[in-house]
């Protein structure tokens, strides 16, 4: 039986027939290939490769990118319904695809030369090759301008010198897009697996998104091609891919509250306490009413803001009005879900302390949730409170 | 060879139907439709035997606009051609094969669900057999044709029946015969922009009126136990006086 999705508002109803059958499709691919296998995944904390050519073969990767290149050449609601679902699964297989799609594929093809994108994009698709993104730096993390990786131009190219940390995919990865500083100024490269002097170790010992890999990024005298310098100067260039990846993980986000909702609903009807199931008591219902409620308007956020990015008139602060209130109502029911559980929230029977734990990281990550209360404070008082 | 799959849409299984104020209907108010489960099994008989013997496939329904829905989804899993009968009455099971065996006289096989589990008539491939006066099996979950001869396997009460029939012929098909694809995003998006043929419907009489609809008794919302002894004295209790089915 296919996954019922919460739609309190009807909201699916105003889809179009291809943005439907993206979700239901993405769906159903969740509860056959994602469901079944992540617990033991997160476990053992190593990242589900069968999956990656799975994803491919369904065409989630680069998924609003044209279809010369490979991809499917869909619009921001599909591509946002996409991550909703693989969210509901897991946010480490949501990352990949974020990863893959808004930070690997997204600056190829919008600041890569023809060759670039004829090289890498239909590759990266195809999940033959595995891209990652290296921006935050150890001493660098809210405040990546202040970035000490470098680029010295050369004869053929650029040496590239410094390192990365908590980069997704770094040791899987057969590209890397990584901001340094040229003359002072950060420019983007891609960093290609076996060249002299780049490594990517894995870092261990994470309690959140264990089903996903995160490395540190090494270039020790790096010698990257001068085609490889992407066509962009200034923070300009990762901020837009940072844009593009935090409008998905707005609707990732839905995917993972939905999951632990579900959770919470099937579990409240079905556990009894003092003779009847725990959702007959008011305080049980009112934790339920609270995750709907959230959820229905974090849907309706979504919704508005793929209509805007389709038209073109959406604005950074706008995503990260959705990315901070979507991820924090994320939080808060997987807190609230794990507690209608009772000792069997803590349990990896029941998706919702992976969920709680994951969300922490994505909390954290593409702007933290303070730093976009500071952006929106920026936006509307005019004063910037974080420099 | 050339394949004609006939679908339907059904409202999901779990839609909380109520009935129309006539009492003769579903209300479709807030009904989410999606394609019969039973016809993905059917869609992609279809195209694994494109695969195996070439030709094209078809996808055929009855229904009224909304129906469109479905045949996107089947031409996103990759069929050759869409045609929607149009349909906006419901029609009987009897009006509904004679659409079909209309859309299916040139085809060497037609494929259908084994029912439309909306209202599990389980009659309109029989009876699509019948119009056309072709040999059908019901119930297939094992298929393998070698020339025109088929060998089908059909699920019966409690085993399996093994027979054999010739094409052109009709099938209706089961779980377990296969397992439907996933419809790739870049491909729904090339389903996007190709026709759907809409024919009008034979608008053939009905042989069936329905009087009256109606939902379940709320009696018979199920009663939560516990597992002591006085529980388990009550259910029995419950399962002998009640359901009476001890
Ligand atoms: C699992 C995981 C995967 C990641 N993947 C990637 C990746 O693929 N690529 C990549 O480049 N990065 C990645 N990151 C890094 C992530 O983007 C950074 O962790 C994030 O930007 C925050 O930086 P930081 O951890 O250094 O925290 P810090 O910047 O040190 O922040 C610590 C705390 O201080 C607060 N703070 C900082 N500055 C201010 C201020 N001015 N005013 C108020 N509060 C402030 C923050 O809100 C936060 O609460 C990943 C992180 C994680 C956990």
């Amino acid at each position: 039986m296919a996954f019922q999705p919460v739609d309190y508002y009807n909201l699916y109803d105003m889809l179009e027939p291809e943005e439907k059958l993206t979700r239901e499709t993405v769906s159903d691919f969740v509860d056959a290939e994602v469901l079944p296998i992540i617990e033991q995944h997160y476990r053992a904390g190593t990242f589900p490769m069968d999956l990656v050519e799975k994803l491919a073969g369904l065409g989630v990767f680069g998924i609003t990118l044209p279809q010369e290149y490979g991809c499917a050449g869909m619009n921001n609601i599909c591509y946002g319904l996409a991550m909703q679902e693989l969210e509901r699964g897991d946010s480490g297989v949501r990352s990949f695809a974020s990863v893959q799609s808004s930070l690997v594929m997204y600056p190829i093809y919008t600041y890569g030369s023809e060759d670039i994108r004829r090289k890498w994009l239909p590759k990266l698709a195809a999940g033959q090759a595995i891209g990652c993104f290296g921006l935050t730096e150890p001493d660098y993390g809210s405040n990546p301008t202040g970035m000490i990786t470098t680029a010295v131009k050369t004869d053929g190219g650029y040496l590239l010198n410094g390192a990365k940390m908590w980069i997704t995919n770094g040791t899987l990865a057969d590209v890397a897009v990584v901001w340094a500083k040229l003359d002072g100024i950060v420019h983007g490269f891609l960093v290609e697996k076996g060249m002299k002097g780049f490594s990517a170790p894995e870092m261990k010992g994470k309690h959140s998104l264990r089903a996903s890999i995160t490395s540190e990024l090494i270039f020790q005298d790096v010698e990257v091609p001068a085609e490889n310098m992407l066509n962009i100067k200034g923070m300009r260039g990762p901020l837009s891919c940072l844009t593009q990846a935090r409008y998905g993980i707005s609707w990732g986000a839905i995917g993972a509250a939905t999951g632990v909702y579900h959770s919470a609903l099937d579990y409240a009807k079905s556990r009894i306490q003092f003779g009847k199931p725990i959702a007959s008591f008011q305080l049980v219902q009112e934790k339920l009413v609270w995750m709907l409620s959230e959820i229905t308007k974090a849907q309706l956020l979504c919704y508005q803001l793929g209509r805007m990015k389709d038209a073109g008139t959406m604005n950074p602060n706008q995503v990260s009005l959705a990315k901070r209130n979507n991820v924090d109502i994320a939080i808060q029911a997987a807190r609230i879900a794990r507690d209608i559980h009772g000792a069997n929230g803590i349990l990896d029977e029941y998706p919702v302390m992976r969920h709680a734990a994951n969300l922490e990281s994505v909390r954290t990550y593409e702007g933290t949730h303070d730093i976009h209360t500071l952006i929106l404070g920026a936006d509307i008082t005019g004063i910037q409170a974080f420099s | 060879m050339n394949i004609v799959v006939c679908i339907s849409q059904v409202p999901d299984t779990t839609t909380k139907v109520t009935v129309a104020p006539d009492g003769k209907k579903i209300s479709s108010a807030g009904v989410k439709f999606i394609l019969n489960p039973y016809d993905e099994f059917a869609l992609e008989e279809g195209l694994q035997l494109r695969a195996k013997y070439g030709g094209s496939v078809t996808a055929v329904t009855v229904g009224g606009d909304s129906a469109k829905e479905i045949l996107r989804t089947a031409l996103a899993m990759g069929v050759d051609k869409a045609v929607l009968i149009k349909d906006d009455e419901r029609a009987d099971s009897f009006g509904v094969a004679h659409n079909l065996a209309e859309a299916a006289r040139e085809a060497d096989i037609a494929i259908l669900g084994r029912q439309s589990i909306d209202f599990d008539s389980y009659g309109t491939a029989a009876m699509t057999a019948e119009l056309l006066n072709l040999p059908s099996a019901s119930m297939v979950s094992k298929l393998s044709i070698d020339g025109t001869k088929v060998v089908a396997e059909c699920d019966i009460d409690g085993g399996k029946e093994t027979i054999e029939l010739s094409l052109p012929c009709v099938i209706s098909v089961q779980k377990g015969l296969n397992e439907p694809r996933y419809p790739k995003l870049p491909d729904i998006m090339k389903a996007k922009s190709k026709p759907i043929e809409e024919r009008a419907s034979a608008g053939v009489a009905p042989r069936v009126r329905t009087l009256s609809m109606e939902l379940p008794k709320s009696s018979r919302i199920g009663k939560v136990l516990g597992d002591s002894d006085a529980d388990i004295q009550e259910l029995v209790r419950l399962l002998h006086e009640e359901a009476k089915a001890i």
